[in-house]
């Protein structure tokens, strides 16, 4: 829902402001999806685990209906998007690279500091054991809060760069709960040991689904099925957790 | 007013659904003073740890702190005015080693607002906790995941948790609770020369009467929700009520 939502702030602003600096759309799908994320995490930090997911996709359900009927913004057809500038050059499909390139490892350093900051150690403490995070003097719903403002500001970035990459926006592949769905699998493919699993993951879940489309274009949903199911016996941790074994297998054998 | 109380309850109550865990309690705490809670299992003592740190909101009746109403606060609201508490089950991390629990603990203590960004491996705070550690003898395990231990260890690093704050008043339920009986003085040795050094209020739950008998000035003994003794060890464990309902004899 972040992800659309940044991606539609971008179109909005290029509508209405004539805006399509490359900085400027990056900052503007940040700011909207994190203060998107900030009124509904009010909402959301109250629940838990499925309670959680399942009123995420009812609210990512209203702003699909609301998109897919709101004419403005091209219904169900989208908007497309102009090419991207920088100071007023425009920039070429390198040039995007470059700068997408640039936001992803600003993502990167930021998410691995947070992760090392006290307040991101409270993800495992609250997973681990509320009751003792309250105790210790902090409010657990504030930590959520946080942490789900900060995924928003991700999402959102994200979409926002995949606007302008793309030229186009529309709720069908930015919006649809299928898109959420696509950036659940890549987590569970990836695995959650590193910050650099999920970018490897995503990097496979576009080549076996661009493979499994050529193979299969009937049935190519069946393959995608098909490797989750392997994923999830096999490699219950993700990707990650396999390559770990590996390598702890590789130094048992050194050793 | 003639004497000050660090913490005073008057007439507490609270019940549940019609069953009362706790009726008419009128508690009066100096500040310093090392308390034994004693009463069978069901008396009400965790009721009472619960209400006095927030957990549990009283049905009636005022707790004060310092002269302040803290009735039906937020647990969190407790630990930052200094009233902190440990667990009849330790509430510990897990899946965390025992450094890291620490850690936490200490950097939620002193840390706030946007300084919780800063990694939580400071080495400031690592020496503190090192300290911590070392006083609570558990500084050899500071590295091992906290599911690994033994049950008297995760009592030891609950209760250290709770102490790195620097609280007024700490209450501590059950510390030796599912502690074998070798390790049982130890750790009340240990946790309660710690906290007489700081000058902490102490008030723990306590089935053993030989550690009550041992480290505290005063006595509470429950029963059925109720205080029915409220005495100095040598007479508590004397008295003809205690014998009956807490003893057992
Ligand atoms: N959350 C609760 N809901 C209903 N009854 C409770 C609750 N907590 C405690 N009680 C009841 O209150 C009484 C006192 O319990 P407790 O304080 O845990 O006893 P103990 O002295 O062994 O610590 C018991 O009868 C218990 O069943
Ligand atoms: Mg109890």
């Amino acid at each position: 829902m972040y992800y659309g939502f940044g991606a539609y702030a971008v179109a909005m602003c290029q509508k209405y402001f004539g805006m399509t600096d490359i900085f400027l759309r990056f900052f503007i799908a940040v700011a909207a999806a994190g203060l998107l994320g900030f009124a509904l995490g009010f909402i959301l930090r109250r629940y838990r685990e499925i309670f959680f997911a399942m009123l995420s996709l009812a609210f990512s359900m209203v702003l699909y209906g609301l998109l897919a009927k709101a004419e403005f913004l091209g219904s169900t057809d989208g908007m497309s998007i102009s090419p991207s500038t920088i100071l007023g050059y425009e920039l070429g499909r390198f040039g995007l690279l470059y700068f997408i390139c640039f936001f992803v490892i600003c993502a990167i350093v930021f998410a691995q500091a947070y992760l090392r900051s006290s307040l991101g150690h409270l993800t495992t403490a609250i997973s681990d054991n509320e009751i003792r995070v309250e105790y210790l003097g902090y409010s657990v719903e504030k930590a959520i809060h946080i942490k789900y403002v900060i995924s928003a500001c991700l999402a959102g970035g994200a979409g926002g760069l995949m606007a302008a990459s793309l030229g186009q926006v529309d709720p069908d592949s930015m919006v649809l709960w299928s898109v959420s769905g696509e950036l659940v699998f890549v987590t569970i493919m990836s695995g959650l040991g590193n910050i650099l699993a999920p970018f490897m993951g995503a990097v496979l879940f576009e080549f076996i689904r661009t493979y499994a489309f050529e193979l299969a274009p009937q049935a190519w949903q069946m393959i995608i099925g098909g490797t989750l199911l392997a994923i999830i016996f096999f490699s219950p941790g993700g990707l990650w957790s396999f390559f770990q074994k590996l390598n702890f297998l590789r130094k048992k054998n050194n050793d | 007013m003639t004497e000050k109380f660090i913490l005073k309850t008057t007439e507490l109550q609270k019940s549940f659904s019609g069953i009362i865990a706790a009726e008419d309690i009128n508690i009066s705490v100096k500040e310093g003073e090392i308390i034994g809670i004693i009463g069978a299992n069901g008396a009400g003592k965790t009721v009472f740890v619960n209400m006095i740190t927030g957990y549990l909101k009283p049905s009636s009746g005022k707790i004060e702190f310092m002269g302040r109403d803290i009735t039906g606060i937020k647990p969190r609201e407790a630990t930052h005015i200094g009233v902190c508490r440990s667990f009849q089950v330790s509430q510990v991390f897990m899946t965390m080693t025992v450094k890291e629990n620490l850690m936490i603990a200490m950097s939620l203590a002193k840390k706030s607002g946007l300084e919780l960004l800063l990694p939580l491996d400071d080495e400031k705070l690592s020496k503190e906790c090192d300290k911590i550690l070392d006083l609570y003898k558990i500084k050899n395990q500071s590295n091992l995941i906290v599911s690994t231990l033994s049950q008297g260890m995760r009592k030891l690093l609950d209760i250290s948790m709770a102490v790195v704050g620097n609280p007024n008043v700490l209450l501590l339920d059950e510390p030796t609770s599912g502690v074998s009986v070798e390790e049982k003085f130890g750790i009340m040795d240990i946790v309660i020369s710690a906290l007489k050094k700081s000058g902490t209020t102490v008030l723990f739950v306590e089935h053993d009467m030989e550690i009550v008998e041992r480290y505290v000035d005063r006595v509470i003994a429950f029963y059925q929700g109720q205080v029915i003794c409220d005495a100095p060890p040598s007479k508590a464990l004397k008295d003809k009520k205690v014998i009956k309902y807490v003893l057992g004899s």
